[in-house]
């Protein structure tokens, strides 16, 4: 018994060995690179990670792309969440409906949407803003499915129906139920929902790159022409970065788990990582 | 209520209350007033409008036809949040992120009182309600029992105009519900608020309400107080649904029926002659131990006695018919299972049950 015990723990640390090396082998290769000095045998340098800041371009796109996460985020929340509490209260036969239009982007090419959407945008940059978190609506679409699957787990997990009847019947106005209800009771699927959107844009390049905007991908991109060493540096950090919002996501489930409340941790599915496609341009 | 002693009871009025789902009548014209302070129990099977007509009541869904009255203000048309109606619900609905102090203040922060007032009167509910000691548990925290208690101090802290309760007790155990029966009960009269309590427990209804309603496939079939429905019931469905009832055989004859050669009176003289399935309550069957072992059409053998308490309910089975007796346990000691026994019928008058008066005659 307890040696099927050993074995099975042994095969567990295995598979979680590989796994870590499958994601780490390739970012430490990347931050060795990073740290290289010019010449062949010079010592190793973090001036490569210095000179992030003293980049122009990639402090604005970092900035920026942060905002759009930001945005996209609250965006999604906002259409999506009201949306999904009100089909399955009211109009529970459209559910599949809604979950179909919410899945497809998944299974478009992000190239196909681009060319698709490029007209409007040029539109919208000649009519009324060309400024870059526009790029929100169209992430907006990108984030959908993912964001979608863990809102539904979080109002599969909740007696929606009577906990918004309670509301209502002690005097809350729709709004409030949204806000002092529904919301504080899924804060796993709705911190889930936002930190995989908020990832996705973070490594989002294809979008940005073809309508013309420079987000952090695209500068990364840029910035490989001139210093590789930064580029590289640029897409670990943001690599990390998107690792520690993951990480949080998955211990902000597990403790509202121990705590014994009755909102389950939804599994994080981790949407397109966070891989630079300036990578595969370093290659090239 | 021990905040301002005044009774909030105001007169309900459902007028005509009808709503069809996607062509299923699920409420069929159910007109029924319920005075200030007073319960009224809607009895009924499952699926027979008790949820739809509460729902009405409340706001949270919308009449196909008819009216909703509050002390003769029509609200028919008032959203759910401004009818200033107190429910608790068949499942848990305590909300899961707040304490039962935060739970049961809720309806009174959605009124702007002030956190302080808030809290004093949270905790008078939740004390009236017998719960002081556990204003910050969770619902988690909390036994079934005791979150259906939060849930009503919650519904009443708002000074509701009408009190809704949808099974509050259906999915407590036999003890507990008993007892929060009799609590609900204790409040109700306390605070003397017009309450619309739902079941489907025919003996919850009639020990808690002033006057109880038996509905059937949407419409209401009777409307009295406990005892009318019980001993008078107006129709053959009341009559089966509210407490057991022997179905015997007989035959109607200007005015009476025969059963088994006993003579008994008719609810309604009018039936027309023929054979005919009398309903007859166990509590009218009385057993003799059968000493001279003679037969006869009421004479048969004691197949089990369950005891109930009070009561026991002895089953005797007639060679051609099972018949059940209700009597005091101290009696049904005399005739242990079988014992050969003679049954007599007091002449209470009974009803004729519809459905089988037509295929006896066919
Ligand atoms: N939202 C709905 N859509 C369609 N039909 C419904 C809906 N709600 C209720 N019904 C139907 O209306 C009828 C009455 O339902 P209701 O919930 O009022 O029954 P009930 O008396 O409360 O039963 P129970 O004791 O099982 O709770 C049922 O036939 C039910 O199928
Ligand atoms: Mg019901």
């Amino acid at each position: 018994m307890s040696r099927r015990r050993i074995r099975l723990q042994a095969l567990r640390i295995a598979i979680f060995a590989l796994a870590a090396a499958f994601f780490l082998v390739p970012i430490g290769a990347m931050f060795e690179f990073s740290t290289r000095g010019i010449g062949v045998a010079s010592p190793r340098t973090l001036s490569a990670w210095a000179a992030i800041p003293s980049t122009p371009e990639l402090a604005t796109a970092i900035t920026v792309s942060l905002e759009l996460a930001l945005i996209t985020s609250l965006l999604m929340l906002g259409l999506l969440l009201p949306t999904m509490v009100w089909v399955r209260l009211r109009l529970p036969r459209l559910n599949r409906i809604v979950e179909f239009i919410c899945l497809m982007p998944l299974t478009v090419p992000a190239i196909a949407l681009v060319v698709g959407i490029k007209p409007l945008y040029i539109w919208i940059s000649l009519n009324f803003t060309d400024s870059i978190l526009t790029l929100s609506f169209a992430y907006l679409i990108l984030v959908l499915p993912y964001a979608y699957r863990s809102l539904d787990a979080g109002l599969a997990a909740i007696d929606l129906k009577t906990l918004t009847e309670a509301a209502r019947s002690l005097g809350a106005g729709w709004g409030t139920v949204m806000l002092r209800v529904v919301v504080p009771n899924m804060p796993a699927a709705i911190l889930n929902a936002s930190l995989l959107s908020a990832s996705l844009v973070l490594g989002e390049y294809t979008f940005a790159n073809l309508l013309n905007y420079e987000n952090l991908q695209v500068a990364i991109q840029y910035v490989s022409l001139v210093s590789a060493g930064t580029s590289i540096a640029v897409a670990v950090a943001s690599l990390l970065f998107a690792f520690v919002l993951l990480m949080i996501l998955s211990f902000a489930g597990s403790r509202r788990r121990r705590g014994g409340r009755v909102v389950p941790a939804e599994t994080p599915i981790a949407p397109v990582a966070t891989v630079p496609p300036s990578l595969l341009a370093e290659g090239s | 209520m021990s905040t301002n002693g005044s009774k909030l009871g105001v007169e309900v009025r459902l007028e005509q209350l009808r709503r069809v789902f996607a062509g299923v009548v699920a409420l069929d014209e159910l007109s029924l007033t319920l005075a200030p302070g007073e319960l009224v129990a809607l009895l009924g099977p499952s699926g027979c409008g008790k949820t739809t007509a509460l729902r009405l009541v409340a706001g949270l869904d919308e009449v196909t036809s008819g009216k909703v009255l509050f002390g003769g203000t029509d609200v028919t048309t008032l959203g759910a949040n401004k009818r200033d109606v107190g429910m608790v619900f068949q499942a848990y609905s305590l909300f899961p992120h707040m304490t039962a102090r935060q739970n049961v203040a809720f309806g009174l922060q959605m009124r702007h009182v002030d956190e302080q007032a808030r809290n004093r009167r949270s905790d008078e509910m939740l004390e009236l309600v017998g719960l002081s000691g556990y204003a910050d548990r969770f619902a988690h925290q909390l036994s079934g029992g005791q979150q259906q208690r939060v849930a009503l101090a919650r519904a009443l802290a708002i000074q509701p105009k009408v009190l809704l309760l949808d099974e509050p007790l259906s999915a407590l155990d036999a003890k507990v519900r008993g007892r929060l029966r009799d609590e609900i009960r204790r409040v109700q009269l306390e605070v003397g608020i017009t309450t619309l309590f739902v079941t489907h427990d025919q003996e919850e209804a009639l020990a808690i309400a002033d006057r109880v309603g038996v509905m059937n496939k949407g419409r209401l079939e009777q409307l009295g107080p406990p005892t009318t429905i019980y001993s008078r019931p107006a129709t053959p469905f009341v009559a089966e649904f509210v407490g057991l009832t022997n179905r015997m055989e007989g035959e109607v004859k200007g005015g009476e029926v025969i059963v088994r050669g006993t003579r008994l009176p008719l609810v309604r003289p009018d039936t027309p002659d023929g054979t005919a399935v009398a309903l007859v309550r166990p509590e009218a069957v009385s057993l003799a131990s059968d000493g001279d072992a003679g037969g006869g059409p009421l004479v048969g053998t004691v197949i089990a006695v369950a005891f109930l308490g009070a009561t026991s309910r002895v089953t005797v089975d007639l060679g051609d018919m099972i018949v059940l007796a209700q009597m005091p346990t101290s009696q049904a000691a005399a005739t242990p299972a079988g014992s050969r026994v003679s049954l007599t019928l007091r002449p209470d008058p009974v009803l004729i049950a519809r459905d089988e008066t037509a295929a006896a005659e066919a």
